[in-house]
């Protein structure tokens, strides 16, 4: 076993993740299945938005499995660098937006 | 990991066996699918064949042993005709004026960009006149990936010669003339599923560059040939086969395109698929296709070997797309 917490090969293991609840496993992949099938929005526009949220999560096996996905879906470099972006705007605006927290702790707790 | 053995793993024959209770056998002949060339204007990364400027040519005789075939066995509902380009071959366009009497289903694997060449130029009309399938690749909807695999400028080619051939009424609704688009990853990766694939290309092709088409096929790229070269020399080829064998799919694996089909090399040859052809690894009891007799072939087992897993991924891989969608 590799000495590290995260190891590629791991990613194969996601279809056993329901080992030791297999009940609350099945739910989670018929759930995962619909959510992420083409609706209203197409399997494309899905697949960006799981990649913008792999990347945001800093989910390395997530960021492995939603890039091929990409790929595998013929979206395009520039694309998929635009939705990183969105993804980095986001928790950008994310972290400043929680400075509003900290300003008006600043203002209430100082002279 | 055994699976990488493409050479002499068994892992797809156990698998195939295990999952639908018997080895893989072919059940017709209704597809003869015919390999005339490896002569090609072009040299992609993931050629299976290896086609270029110098390849093996089928010998006119023997192209004639394949229209003698057709005729005297009706089941054979389709012809396919694959290379190498098939336009460089000396014989194709007699051929196909003598095979499109027979009333069958023809079929021309085109990788478009010959089109505009002035010495192939003609073939547009000749298509058109025997009302032949063609079956353009087509492997990316943009010049970075699509180059990068076959070539400079051979997707921008590829558009102009769909414009060419959408003038001549193919691709269009009710002028009866069938252009279909094979799509094919552009790297270590699966194709997507064909329907969404499909609603893209119609879509950016539309929109983009003002062409139309009938389907498009998904095909899996074969760890054989360039590709596996590819493979090989980029690092990705231990991760590549895992997921071919991670998404085997036991349908597509009843639905196999070697099920149907019987692959005539240049030399006259008859092998399972165009993949074993370029394997080297004969059909079981084929022989040539000079002494062809579908009654002994049907039944026969196919030969397999790892590289298989290719066709039996996900909703499966074949000369017509995903088998199994």
């Amino acid at each position: 076993m590799a000495d590290t917490y995260y190891e590629k090969a791991d990613l194969a293991d996601f279809p056993y993740i329901g080992e030791h609840a297999p009940e609350q496993g099945a739910k989670f992949f018929e759930y995962y299945g619909a959510a992420t099938a083409a609706g209203s929005l197409s399997e494309r526009d899905k697949s960006l938005i799981a990649l913008a949220v792999a990347l945001t999560q800093n989910c390395p096996y997530c960021i492995d499995s939603c890039t091929n996905k990409c790929l595998s879906l013929s979206v395009s470099h520039d694309e998929m660098m635009e939705t990183a972006h969105v993804g980095a705007a986001m928790m950008a605006g994310v972290t400043l937006a929680h400075s509003t927290q900290m300003r008006k702790i600043l203002k209430k707790k100082e002279m | 990991m055994a699976v990488q053995d493409l050479e002499t793993g068994t892992e797809f024959y156990e698998k195939v066996k295990e999952t639908t209770g018997a080895p893989l056998r072919a059940e017709g002949v209704g597809m003869l699918q015919l390999n005339i060339t490896g002569k090609c204007n072009l040299a992609c990364r993931h050629c299976h064949v290896g086609a270029g400027p110098a390849g093996a040519e089928m010998p006119a005789a023997t192209l004639g042993d394949c229209l003698e075939a057709a005729v005297r066995h009706p089941e054979i509902t389709t012809i396919d005709i694959t290379g190498g380009a098939p336009e460089m071959h000396p014989s194709l366009e007699s051929f196909l004026d003598m095979a499109s009497k027979l009333g069958r289903r023809l079929i021309v694997r085109s990788n478009l960009t010959i089109l505009l060449e002035p010495a192939y130029a003609r073939f547009v009309e000749i298509y058109a006149r025997n009302k032949v399938e063609i079956a353009g690749s087509l492997p990316a909807l943009s010049a970075g990936a699509g180059d990068r695999q076959r070539g400079n400028a051979s997707f921008a080619r590829s558009i102009s010669a769909m414009r060419l051939l959408n003038a001549k009424g193919y691709g269009r609704a009710g002028s009866g003339l069938t252009l279909n688009l094979a799509h094919n990853p552009t790297g270590a990766f699966l194709p997507g599923p064909q329907g969404a694939l499909e609603r893209e290309y119609r879509r950016r092709l539309g929109a983009d560059w003002g062409v139309e088409f009938n389907s498009l096929y998904c095909i899996t790229n074969m760890p054989v040939g360039r590709y596996l070269a590819y493979l090989r020399e980029s690092g990705n080829l231990e991760d590549y086969m895992a997921e071919l064998a991670a998404a085997y799919n036991p349908e597509a694996a009843k639905k196999a395109m070697c099920r149907n089909l019987v692959s005539v090399g240049p030399d006259g040859a008859l092998y399972d698929c165009d993949f074993n052809q370029a394997l080297r690894l004969p059909m079981r009891g084929g022989g040539a296709i000079s002494s062809f007799d579908p009654a002994r072939l049907a039944g026969r087992e196919i030969e397999v070997r790892n590289h298989c897993y290719g066709c039996t991924a996900g909703c499966g891989s074949g000369c017509q797309g995903a088998s199994a969608a």
